[in-house]
Protein backbone atom coordinates (compact mmCIF):
# COMPACT_ATOMS: atom_id res chain seq x y z
CA UNK A 1 0.00 0.00 0.00
CA UNK A 2 2.91 2.30 -0.68
CA UNK A 3 0.78 4.35 -3.03
CA UNK A 4 -1.20 5.60 -0.03
CA UNK A 5 1.81 7.69 0.92
CA UNK A 6 1.54 9.45 -2.40
CA UNK A 7 -2.14 10.26 -1.88
CA UNK A 8 -1.61 13.65 -0.16
CA UNK A 9 0.80 14.66 -2.90
CA UNK A 10 -1.71 13.59 -5.54
CA UNK A 11 -4.45 15.63 -3.86
CA UNK A 12 -2.18 18.66 -3.72
CA UNK A 13 -1.29 18.21 -7.36
CA UNK A 14 -4.99 18.08 -8.27
CA UNK A 15 -5.63 21.22 -6.20
CA UNK A 16 -2.74 23.08 -7.83
CA UNK A 17 -3.85 22.11 -11.33
CA UNK A 18 -7.43 23.15 -10.47
CA UNK A 19 -6.08 26.55 -9.39
CA UNK A 20 -4.24 27.05 -12.65
CA UNK A 21 -7.17 25.86 -14.75
CA UNK A 22 -9.67 28.07 -12.91
CA UNK A 23 -7.37 31.09 -13.24
CA UNK A 24 -6.92 30.50 -16.95
CA UNK A 25 -10.66 30.10 -17.54
CA UNK A 26 -11.52 33.09 -15.40
CA UNK A 27 -9.08 35.34 -17.23
CA UNK A 28 -9.92 34.17 -20.74
CA UNK A 29 -13.69 33.77 -20.53
CA UNK A 30 -15.46 36.03 -23.02
CA UNK A 31 -18.45 36.46 -20.72
CA UNK A 32 -17.55 38.83 -17.89
CA UNK A 33 -20.11 37.44 -15.46
CA UNK A 34 -18.73 33.94 -15.92
CA UNK A 35 -15.23 35.30 -15.40
CA UNK A 36 -16.21 36.84 -12.07
CA UNK A 37 -17.96 33.68 -10.87
CA UNK A 38 -14.95 31.57 -11.83
CA UNK A 39 -12.78 34.03 -9.93
CA UNK A 40 -14.91 33.51 -6.81
CA UNK A 41 -14.53 29.76 -7.27
CA UNK A 42 -10.76 30.30 -7.56
CA UNK A 43 -10.86 32.08 -4.19
CA UNK A 44 -12.67 29.15 -2.59
CA UNK A 45 -10.21 26.55 -3.94
CA UNK A 46 -7.39 28.83 -2.81
CA UNK A 47 -8.90 28.66 0.70
CA UNK A 48 -8.57 24.87 0.55
CA UNK A 49 -4.95 25.26 -0.54
CA UNK A 50 -4.20 27.50 2.42
CA UNK A 51 -5.53 24.82 4.75
CA UNK A 52 -3.29 22.27 3.05
CA UNK A 53 -0.37 24.65 3.65
CA UNK A 54 -1.13 24.82 7.40
CA UNK A 55 -2.11 28.46 7.14
CA UNK A 56 -5.57 28.47 8.68
CA UNK A 57 -5.66 32.22 9.36
CA UNK A 58 -4.95 32.89 5.71
CA UNK A 59 -7.69 30.42 4.75
CA UNK A 60 -10.21 32.27 6.93
CA UNK A 61 -9.18 35.62 5.49
CA UNK A 62 -9.09 34.37 1.90
CA UNK A 63 -12.57 32.88 1.99
CA UNK A 64 -14.13 35.82 3.76
CA UNK A 65 -12.23 38.58 1.94
CA UNK A 66 -10.75 37.15 -1.22
CA UNK A 67 -13.74 35.10 -2.30
CA UNK A 68 -16.56 36.75 -0.37
CA UNK A 69 -16.05 40.49 -0.21
CA UNK A 70 -14.07 40.74 -3.45
CA UNK A 71 -16.72 38.66 -5.19
CA UNK A 72 -19.49 40.90 -3.89
CA UNK A 73 -17.55 44.02 -4.97
CA UNK A 74 -16.93 42.61 -8.46
CA UNK A 75 -20.55 41.57 -8.96
CA UNK A 76 -21.82 44.95 -7.78
CA UNK A 77 -19.40 46.73 -10.11
CA UNK A 78 -20.44 44.44 -12.97
CA UNK A 79 -24.08 45.31 -12.43
CA UNK A 80 -23.27 49.02 -12.49
CA UNK A 81 -21.14 48.68 -15.63
CA UNK A 82 -23.99 47.32 -17.72
CA UNK A 83 -24.54 49.24 -20.94
CA UNK A 84 -27.32 51.65 -20.24
CA UNK A 85 -27.27 50.97 -16.53
CA UNK A 86 -25.67 54.33 -15.84
CA UNK A 87 -26.22 57.73 -17.40
CA UNK A 88 -23.11 57.48 -19.53
CA UNK A 89 -22.23 58.86 -22.94
CA UNK A 90 -24.86 57.38 -25.21
CA UNK A 91 -23.15 56.67 -28.56
CA UNK A 92 -20.43 54.42 -27.22
CA UNK A 93 -22.67 52.37 -24.97
CA UNK A 94 -25.52 52.03 -27.43
CA UNK A 95 -23.20 50.89 -30.20
CA UNK A 96 -21.52 48.37 -27.96
CA UNK A 97 -24.85 47.15 -26.67
CA UNK A 98 -26.11 46.59 -30.20
CA UNK A 99 -22.90 44.95 -31.28
CA UNK A 100 -23.01 42.67 -28.27
CA UNK A 101 -26.51 41.51 -28.97
CA UNK A 102 -25.84 41.15 -32.70
CA UNK A 103 -29.24 42.38 -33.44
CA UNK A 104 -32.09 44.52 -32.32
CA UNK A 105 -31.13 46.74 -29.38
CA UNK A 106 -34.77 47.31 -28.57
CA UNK A 107 -35.46 43.78 -27.44
CA UNK A 108 -32.72 42.77 -25.09
CA UNK A 109 -34.86 40.46 -23.05
CA UNK A 110 -34.89 37.27 -25.15
CA UNK A 111 -31.15 37.47 -25.67
CA UNK A 112 -30.60 37.92 -21.95
CA UNK A 113 -32.87 35.01 -21.16
CA UNK A 114 -31.04 32.88 -23.69
CA UNK A 115 -27.69 33.70 -22.18
CA UNK A 116 -28.93 33.16 -18.64
CA UNK A 117 -30.47 29.83 -19.55
CA UNK A 118 -27.24 28.58 -21.01
CA UNK A 119 -25.12 30.02 -18.24
CA UNK A 120 -23.90 27.60 -15.66
CA UNK A 121 -23.47 29.99 -12.77
CA UNK A 122 -26.14 29.53 -10.10
CA UNK A 123 -25.76 32.90 -8.41
CA UNK A 124 -27.02 35.95 -10.25
CA UNK A 125 -27.16 39.39 -8.76
CA UNK A 126 -27.84 41.20 -12.02
CA UNK A 127 -27.77 40.87 -15.77
CA UNK A 128 -24.99 38.92 -17.36
CA UNK A 129 -24.08 41.00 -20.34
CA UNK A 130 -20.57 41.78 -21.40
CA UNK A 131 -19.71 44.45 -23.89
CA UNK A 132 -17.90 42.36 -26.47
CA UNK A 133 -18.74 38.71 -25.91
CA UNK A 134 -17.86 37.72 -29.44
CA UNK A 135 -14.28 36.96 -30.18
CA UNK A 136 -11.33 37.45 -27.93
CA UNK A 137 -9.64 39.48 -30.65
CA UNK A 138 -11.96 42.44 -30.14
CA UNK A 139 -11.27 42.60 -26.43
CA UNK A 140 -7.57 41.92 -26.38
CA UNK A 141 -4.45 43.18 -28.06
CA UNK A 142 -3.74 42.09 -31.66
CA UNK A 143 -2.51 38.56 -32.05
CA UNK A 144 1.07 39.39 -32.93
CA UNK A 145 1.39 41.49 -29.82
CA UNK A 146 -0.12 38.72 -27.74
CA UNK A 147 2.46 36.21 -28.94
CA UNK A 148 5.22 38.70 -28.30
CA UNK A 149 4.04 39.35 -24.76
CA UNK A 150 3.72 35.63 -24.06
CA UNK A 151 7.24 34.97 -25.35
CA UNK A 152 8.65 37.85 -23.32
CA UNK A 153 6.93 36.71 -20.14
CA UNK A 154 8.10 33.12 -20.23
CA UNK A 155 11.83 33.60 -19.44
CA UNK A 156 11.23 35.67 -16.28
CA UNK A 157 8.67 33.19 -15.06
CA UNK A 158 10.99 30.28 -15.71
CA UNK A 159 13.61 32.21 -13.78
CA UNK A 160 11.17 32.73 -10.92
CA UNK A 161 10.35 29.04 -10.96
CA UNK A 162 14.04 28.17 -10.75
CA UNK A 163 14.51 30.54 -7.83
CA UNK A 164 11.54 28.99 -6.05
CA UNK A 165 12.93 25.52 -6.73
CA UNK A 166 16.30 26.40 -5.29
CA UNK A 167 14.73 28.03 -2.24
CA UNK A 168 13.16 24.74 -1.27
CA UNK A 169 15.53 23.73 1.45
CA UNK A 170 14.50 23.46 5.08
CA UNK A 171 15.12 26.85 6.63
CA UNK A 172 13.75 27.90 9.96
CA UNK A 173 13.20 31.49 8.92
CA UNK A 174 12.02 33.50 11.91
CA UNK A 175 10.13 30.69 13.64
CA UNK A 176 12.66 30.29 16.43
CA UNK A 177 12.93 34.00 17.05
CA UNK A 178 9.19 34.31 17.37
CA UNK A 179 8.92 31.23 19.58
CA UNK A 180 11.61 32.55 21.89
CA UNK A 181 9.83 35.84 22.53
CA UNK A 182 6.26 34.56 22.38
CA UNK A 183 5.77 34.77 26.16
CA UNK A 184 6.43 38.49 26.21
CA UNK A 185 4.09 39.18 23.35
CA UNK A 186 0.87 38.92 25.33
CA UNK A 187 -0.75 36.21 23.22
CA UNK A 188 -0.01 32.54 22.74
CA UNK A 189 -0.62 32.23 19.00
CA UNK A 190 2.43 33.13 16.89
CA UNK A 191 0.65 34.71 13.92
CA UNK A 192 -1.35 37.06 16.14
CA UNK A 193 1.82 37.91 18.05
CA UNK A 194 3.59 38.78 14.81
CA UNK A 195 0.65 40.79 13.49
CA UNK A 196 -0.10 42.85 16.55
CA UNK A 197 3.13 42.97 18.46
CA UNK A 198 6.30 42.14 16.58
CA UNK A 199 5.17 43.62 13.25
CA UNK A 200 2.53 45.91 14.65
CA UNK A 201 3.76 48.78 12.49
CA UNK A 202 2.76 46.89 9.33
CA UNK A 203 -0.70 46.25 10.74
CA UNK A 204 -1.15 49.89 11.68
CA UNK A 205 -0.28 50.95 8.15
CA UNK A 206 -2.54 48.26 6.72
CA UNK A 207 -5.48 49.68 8.65
CA UNK A 208 -4.54 53.09 7.32
CA UNK A 209 -4.48 51.71 3.75
CA UNK A 210 -8.01 50.37 4.20
CA UNK A 211 -9.16 53.76 5.42
CA UNK A 212 -7.41 55.52 2.55
CA UNK A 213 -9.11 53.25 0.03
CA UNK A 214 -12.47 54.12 1.55
CA UNK A 215 -11.65 57.84 1.40
CA UNK A 216 -10.73 57.38 -2.25
CA UNK A 217 -13.98 55.57 -3.00
CA UNK A 218 -15.98 58.19 -1.12
CA UNK A 219 -14.33 61.02 -2.97
CA UNK A 220 -15.37 59.60 -6.31
CA UNK A 221 -19.11 59.53 -5.99
CA UNK A 222 -22.01 60.02 -3.64
CA UNK A 223 -23.84 56.92 -2.45
CA UNK A 224 -26.19 55.39 -5.02
CA UNK A 225 -29.77 56.37 -4.49
CA UNK A 226 -31.71 53.25 -3.62
CA UNK A 227 -35.38 52.82 -4.16
CA UNK A 228 -37.24 51.66 -1.09
CA UNK A 229 -38.56 48.63 -2.87
CA UNK A 230 -39.74 45.74 -0.80
CA UNK A 231 -36.77 43.41 -0.34
CA UNK A 232 -37.09 39.76 -1.15
CA UNK A 233 -38.80 38.13 1.86
CA UNK A 234 -36.57 35.05 1.75
CA UNK A 235 -33.41 37.15 1.77
CA UNK A 236 -34.78 39.37 4.53
CA UNK A 237 -35.59 36.32 6.66
CA UNK A 238 -32.18 34.81 6.05
CA UNK A 239 -30.43 38.02 7.00
CA UNK A 240 -32.47 38.25 10.18
CA UNK A 241 -31.18 34.78 11.03
CA UNK A 242 -27.60 35.25 9.89
CA UNK A 243 -26.66 38.79 10.86
CA UNK A 244 -26.76 38.28 14.66
CA UNK A 245 -24.97 34.97 14.17
CA UNK A 246 -22.23 36.64 12.14
CA UNK A 247 -21.73 39.26 14.82
CA UNK A 248 -21.38 36.45 17.35
CA UNK A 249 -18.89 34.63 15.13
CA UNK A 250 -16.90 37.84 14.70
CA UNK A 251 -16.72 38.35 18.45
CA UNK A 252 -15.62 34.74 18.89
CA UNK A 253 -12.92 35.09 16.23
CA UNK A 254 -11.49 38.19 17.88
CA UNK A 255 -11.37 36.51 21.25
CA UNK A 256 -9.96 33.21 20.06
CA UNK A 257 -7.27 34.95 18.00
CA UNK A 258 -5.04 35.09 21.03
CA UNK A 259 -4.59 31.34 21.14
CA UNK A 260 -5.83 29.86 17.87
CA UNK A 261 -6.35 30.94 14.26
CA UNK A 262 -8.48 34.04 14.31
CA UNK A 263 -7.96 37.65 15.11
CA UNK A 264 -9.06 41.11 14.13
CA UNK A 265 -8.91 40.77 10.33
CA UNK A 266 -10.89 37.59 10.07
CA UNK A 267 -13.46 38.90 12.54
CA UNK A 268 -13.62 42.23 10.73
CA UNK A 269 -14.18 40.51 7.42
CA UNK A 270 -17.08 38.49 8.87
CA UNK A 271 -18.56 41.75 10.17
CA UNK A 272 -18.10 43.31 6.74
CA UNK A 273 -19.85 40.35 5.14
CA UNK A 274 -22.72 40.80 7.62
CA UNK A 275 -22.91 44.43 6.54
CA UNK A 276 -23.04 43.42 2.87
CA UNK A 277 -25.80 40.89 3.62
CA UNK A 278 -27.84 43.47 5.50
CA UNK A 279 -27.40 45.96 2.71
CA UNK A 280 -28.56 43.43 0.11
CA UNK A 281 -31.63 42.54 2.13
CA UNK A 282 -32.84 46.08 2.36
CA UNK A 283 -31.62 47.34 5.71
CA UNK A 284 -30.68 51.00 5.70
CA UNK A 285 -28.67 52.92 8.23
CA UNK A 286 -30.73 55.74 9.69
CA UNK A 287 -29.61 59.15 8.36
CA UNK A 288 -28.57 60.39 11.79
CA UNK A 289 -26.17 57.47 12.17
CA UNK A 290 -24.37 58.23 8.94
CA UNK A 291 -22.91 61.40 10.35
CA UNK A 292 -20.32 61.30 13.07
CA UNK A 293 -21.17 57.85 14.51
CA UNK A 294 -20.33 56.20 11.19
CA UNK A 295 -17.14 58.20 10.81
CA UNK A 296 -16.15 57.44 14.36
CA UNK A 297 -16.57 53.71 13.75
CA UNK A 298 -14.48 53.99 10.59
CA UNK A 299 -11.47 55.70 12.15
CA UNK A 300 -11.58 53.98 15.52
CA UNK A 301 -9.16 51.21 14.52
CA UNK A 302 -6.40 53.46 13.25
CA UNK A 303 -7.04 55.98 16.02
CA UNK A 304 -6.77 53.49 18.89
CA UNK A 305 -3.77 51.76 17.37
CA UNK A 306 -1.92 55.02 16.72
CA UNK A 307 -2.87 56.41 20.12
CA UNK A 308 -1.53 53.37 21.96
CA UNK A 309 1.54 53.29 19.75
CA UNK A 310 2.34 56.91 20.45
CA UNK A 311 1.30 56.90 24.10
CA UNK A 312 3.91 54.29 25.00
CA UNK A 313 6.58 56.73 23.88
CA UNK A 314 5.62 58.80 26.89
CA UNK A 315 6.38 55.77 29.05
CA UNK A 316 9.88 55.52 27.68
CA UNK A 317 9.22 52.73 25.17
CA UNK A 318 9.93 52.89 21.44
CA UNK A 319 7.02 53.42 19.05
CA UNK A 320 4.47 50.63 19.48
CA UNK A 321 6.59 48.97 22.15
CA UNK A 322 4.09 47.81 24.72
CA UNK A 323 5.40 47.99 28.30
CA UNK A 324 5.97 44.70 30.04
CA UNK A 325 2.74 43.15 31.28
CA UNK A 326 0.57 45.59 29.31
CA UNK A 327 0.85 43.75 26.02
CA UNK A 328 -2.29 41.64 26.38
CA UNK A 329 -4.71 44.46 27.27
CA UNK A 330 -3.18 46.68 24.62
CA UNK A 331 -3.56 44.00 21.95
CA UNK A 332 -7.12 43.29 23.04
CA UNK A 333 -8.09 46.95 22.86
CA UNK A 334 -6.47 47.34 19.46
CA UNK A 335 -8.12 44.20 18.11
CA UNK A 336 -11.60 45.20 19.26
CA UNK A 337 -11.33 48.66 17.74
CA UNK A 338 -9.77 47.26 14.58
CA UNK A 339 -12.53 44.66 14.15
CA UNK A 340 -15.23 47.32 14.31
CA UNK A 341 -13.36 49.53 11.90
CA UNK A 342 -12.54 46.81 9.40
CA UNK A 343 -16.14 45.60 9.33
CA UNK A 344 -17.48 49.10 8.82
CA UNK A 345 -14.91 49.95 6.16
CA UNK A 346 -15.62 46.78 4.18
CA UNK A 347 -19.38 47.33 4.28
CA UNK A 348 -18.88 50.98 3.27
CA UNK A 349 -16.61 49.91 0.39
CA UNK A 350 -19.38 47.65 -0.85
CA UNK A 351 -21.99 50.41 -0.66
CA UNK A 352 -19.60 52.48 -2.68
CA UNK A 353 -20.34 56.12 -2.13
CA UNK A 354 -20.26 58.70 0.58
CA UNK A 355 -23.50 58.89 2.57
CA UNK B 1 7.73 19.37 1.63
CA UNK B 2 7.21 18.27 -1.95
CA UNK B 3 3.58 19.25 -2.02
CA UNK B 4 4.52 22.69 -0.75
CA UNK B 5 6.84 23.06 -3.74
CA UNK B 6 3.91 22.08 -5.98
CA UNK B 7 1.86 24.95 -4.58
CA UNK B 8 4.70 27.42 -4.87
CA UNK B 9 5.21 26.49 -8.53
CA UNK B 10 1.47 26.85 -9.02
CA UNK B 11 1.93 30.35 -7.60
CA UNK B 12 4.52 31.06 -10.29
CA UNK B 13 2.05 29.78 -12.87
CA UNK B 14 -0.65 32.08 -11.52
CA UNK B 15 1.75 35.04 -11.75
CA UNK B 16 2.46 34.16 -15.39
CA UNK B 17 -1.25 33.84 -16.24
CA UNK B 18 -2.12 37.03 -14.41
CA UNK B 19 0.66 39.08 -15.99
CA UNK B 20 -0.28 37.90 -19.45
CA UNK B 21 -3.93 38.74 -18.90
CA UNK B 22 -3.05 42.11 -17.36
CA UNK B 23 -1.05 43.10 -20.43
CA UNK B 24 -3.28 41.63 -23.09
CA UNK B 25 -6.86 42.17 -21.93
CA UNK B 26 -8.32 45.59 -22.58
CA UNK B 27 -11.42 45.70 -20.43
CA UNK B 28 -10.52 47.33 -17.13
CA UNK B 29 -12.53 44.91 -15.02
CA UNK B 30 -10.51 42.03 -16.47
CA UNK B 31 -7.34 43.87 -15.55
CA UNK B 32 -8.61 44.01 -11.96
CA UNK B 33 -9.22 40.25 -12.06
CA UNK B 34 -5.72 39.71 -13.44
CA UNK B 35 -4.22 41.86 -10.69
CA UNK B 36 -6.00 39.73 -8.07
CA UNK B 37 -4.71 36.53 -9.67
CA UNK B 38 -1.15 37.89 -9.58
CA UNK B 39 -1.61 38.70 -5.88
CA UNK B 40 -2.82 35.18 -5.19
CA UNK B 41 0.24 33.77 -6.94
CA UNK B 42 2.57 35.89 -4.84
CA UNK B 43 0.77 34.83 -1.67
CA UNK B 44 1.15 31.18 -2.62
CA UNK B 45 4.91 31.59 -2.94
CA UNK B 46 5.09 33.43 0.39
CA UNK B 47 2.98 30.89 2.24
CA UNK B 48 5.05 28.12 0.72
CA UNK B 49 8.17 29.83 2.03
CA UNK B 50 6.53 29.83 5.45
CA UNK B 51 6.24 26.07 5.30
CA UNK B 52 9.97 25.50 4.87
CA UNK B 53 10.58 25.54 8.59
CA UNK B 54 11.69 22.17 9.92
CA UNK B 55 9.32 20.89 12.53
CA UNK B 56 5.57 21.08 12.73
CA UNK B 57 5.13 24.82 13.17
CA UNK B 58 5.14 26.97 10.05
CA UNK B 59 6.96 30.26 10.05
CA UNK B 60 4.46 32.87 11.26
CA UNK B 61 6.04 35.95 9.69
CA UNK B 62 5.33 35.19 5.99
CA UNK B 63 1.83 34.09 7.00
CA UNK B 64 1.25 37.44 8.68
CA UNK B 65 2.55 39.17 5.55
CA UNK B 66 0.13 37.23 3.36
CA UNK B 67 -2.74 38.16 5.68
CA UNK B 68 -1.77 41.82 5.36
CA UNK B 69 -1.48 41.38 1.61
CA UNK B 70 -4.98 39.94 1.25
CA UNK B 71 -6.51 42.88 3.07
CA UNK B 72 -4.53 45.39 1.02
CA UNK B 73 -5.54 43.61 -2.20
CA UNK B 74 -9.21 43.91 -1.24
CA UNK B 75 -8.79 47.62 -0.53
CA UNK B 76 -6.99 48.17 -3.83
CA UNK B 77 -9.64 46.21 -5.72
CA UNK B 78 -12.43 48.28 -4.19
CA UNK B 79 -10.71 51.54 -5.10
CA UNK B 80 -9.95 50.30 -8.63
CA UNK B 81 -13.58 49.30 -9.16
CA UNK B 82 -14.80 52.68 -7.96
CA UNK B 83 -12.41 54.39 -10.37
CA UNK B 84 -13.61 52.21 -13.25
CA UNK B 85 -17.19 53.19 -12.48
CA UNK B 86 -16.21 56.86 -12.35
CA UNK B 87 -14.44 56.50 -15.71
CA UNK B 88 -17.54 54.85 -17.11
CA UNK B 89 -19.81 57.62 -15.87
CA UNK B 90 -17.51 60.31 -17.20
CA UNK B 91 -16.65 58.91 -20.63
CA UNK B 92 -18.92 55.93 -21.24
CA UNK B 93 -15.98 53.59 -21.85
CA UNK B 94 -14.43 50.83 -19.80
CA UNK B 95 -11.13 50.83 -21.63
CA UNK B 96 -8.28 53.24 -21.42
CA UNK B 97 -7.92 55.81 -24.19
CA UNK B 98 -4.72 54.62 -25.77
CA UNK B 99 -5.79 50.98 -25.98
CA UNK B 100 -6.51 50.82 -29.68
CA UNK B 101 -9.83 51.59 -31.27
CA UNK B 102 -13.03 50.86 -29.55
CA UNK C 1 -14.97 0.49 13.29
CA UNK C 2 -16.16 4.04 13.78
CA UNK C 3 -13.48 5.18 11.39
CA UNK C 4 -14.57 2.81 8.63
CA UNK C 5 -18.21 3.88 9.06
CA UNK C 6 -17.08 7.48 8.84
CA UNK C 7 -15.09 6.77 5.68
CA UNK C 8 -18.15 5.10 4.18
CA UNK C 9 -20.28 8.15 4.92
CA UNK C 10 -17.64 10.47 3.46
CA UNK C 11 -17.52 8.43 0.27
CA UNK C 12 -21.32 8.43 0.02
CA UNK C 13 -21.29 12.20 0.43
CA UNK C 14 -18.71 12.50 -2.33
CA UNK C 15 -20.91 10.40 -4.62
CA UNK C 16 -23.84 12.73 -4.02
CA UNK C 17 -21.65 15.74 -4.77
CA UNK C 18 -20.56 14.09 -7.99
CA UNK C 19 -24.20 13.53 -8.90
CA UNK C 20 -25.03 17.14 -8.13
CA UNK C 21 -22.15 18.42 -10.24
CA UNK C 22 -23.18 16.16 -13.09
CA UNK C 23 -26.67 17.60 -12.84
CA UNK C 24 -25.29 21.13 -12.86
CA UNK C 25 -23.43 20.43 -16.06
CA UNK C 26 -26.03 18.43 -17.91
CA UNK C 27 -29.47 19.66 -16.95
CA UNK C 28 -31.28 21.76 -19.55
CA UNK C 29 -32.40 24.89 -17.69
CA UNK C 30 -31.93 27.00 -14.57
CA UNK C 31 -34.71 25.42 -12.54
CA UNK C 32 -33.56 21.82 -12.94
CA UNK C 33 -29.98 22.87 -12.23
CA UNK C 34 -31.19 24.43 -8.99
CA UNK C 35 -32.70 21.08 -8.06
CA UNK C 36 -29.36 19.39 -8.58
CA UNK C 37 -27.47 22.01 -6.62
CA UNK C 38 -29.69 22.43 -3.62
CA UNK C 39 -30.89 18.87 -3.12
CA UNK C 40 -27.98 16.67 -4.09
CA UNK C 41 -25.26 18.95 -2.78
CA UNK C 42 -26.92 19.51 0.57
CA UNK C 43 -27.53 15.81 1.05
CA UNK C 44 -23.92 15.14 0.12
CA UNK C 45 -22.79 17.75 2.61
CA UNK C 46 -25.01 16.22 5.28
CA UNK C 47 -23.41 12.82 4.76
CA UNK C 48 -19.92 14.31 4.85
CA UNK C 49 -20.75 16.20 8.04
CA UNK C 50 -22.12 13.02 9.59
CA UNK C 51 -18.95 11.18 8.67
CA UNK C 52 -16.81 13.97 10.17
CA UNK C 53 -18.94 14.08 13.30
CA UNK C 54 -18.06 10.45 13.97
CA UNK C 55 -14.39 11.44 14.00
CA UNK C 56 -14.84 14.65 15.97
CA UNK C 57 -12.74 15.30 19.05
CA UNK C 58 -15.55 16.38 21.32
CA UNK C 59 -19.29 16.76 21.47
CA UNK C 60 -18.91 20.51 21.00
CA UNK C 61 -16.94 20.04 17.79
CA UNK C 62 -19.57 17.59 16.49
CA UNK C 63 -22.30 20.08 17.36
CA UNK C 64 -20.47 22.83 15.48
CA UNK C 65 -20.23 20.62 12.39
CA UNK C 66 -23.97 19.92 12.54
CA UNK C 67 -24.61 23.63 12.90
CA UNK C 68 -22.55 24.34 9.79
CA UNK C 69 -24.74 21.95 7.83
CA UNK C 70 -27.95 23.54 9.12
CA UNK C 71 -26.69 27.03 8.23
CA UNK C 72 -25.78 25.86 4.76
CA UNK C 73 -29.24 24.37 4.31
CA UNK C 74 -30.81 27.72 5.15
CA UNK C 75 -28.42 29.66 2.93
CA UNK C 76 -28.73 27.41 -0.10
CA UNK C 77 -32.52 27.24 0.20
CA UNK C 78 -32.68 31.03 0.21
CA UNK C 79 -30.21 31.30 -2.66
CA UNK C 80 -32.19 28.76 -4.67
CA UNK C 81 -35.42 30.67 -4.13
CA UNK C 82 -33.76 33.95 -5.11
CA UNK C 83 -32.26 32.55 -8.31
CA UNK C 84 -35.54 30.88 -9.28
CA UNK C 85 -37.58 34.03 -8.70
CA UNK C 86 -35.05 36.12 -10.65
CA UNK C 87 -35.20 33.64 -13.53
CA UNK C 88 -38.97 33.77 -13.50
CA UNK C 89 -38.85 37.56 -13.49
CA UNK C 90 -36.63 37.46 -16.58
CA UNK C 91 -39.18 35.29 -18.32
CA UNK C 92 -37.16 32.10 -18.52
CA UNK C 93 -39.60 29.28 -19.17
CA UNK C 94 -39.08 25.90 -17.52
CA UNK C 95 -37.82 23.25 -19.88
CA UNK C 96 -40.59 21.08 -21.21
CA UNK C 97 -39.22 17.88 -22.40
Amino acid sequence: MAWLNLLPLAIDLVLALTLLWLAWRALSSPDLFRAVVLFIALGLVLGLVWVRLDAVDIALAEIALGAGVTGALLLAALAKLQPGATDSAEPASAAEFAAALEGDPDTPRPALAERAATGTAPIALGSTLDERPVGAAAGTAPIALRWLIALLLIPPCIGLGLVVWQLWVPAPGLTDLVAARLDESGVTYPVTAVLLNFRGYDTLLELAVLLLALIGVWSLSPAPHLDDAEPEPALAALSRLLAPLMILVAAYLVWIGAQAPGGAFQAGSVLGAAGVLLRLSGWRLSPRATGWPLRLALVLGVAVFAFIGLAVIGLGQPLLGYPAGWAKPAILAIELAATLSIGTILAALFIGGRP
Amino acid sequence: MNSVLVFALAGVGLILLGLYALLVQRHLLRKVLAFNVISSGIFLILAGLARRAPGAEPDPVPQAMVLTGIVVAVAATALALAMIQALRTATGRTRLDDDGED
Amino acid sequence: MLVSLSILLLLAGAVFFLAGTLGLLRFPDVYTRLHALTKADNLGLGLIVLGLMLQADSLAAAGKLLFIWLLLLAASATAGQLVASWAQGKGIKPWRG
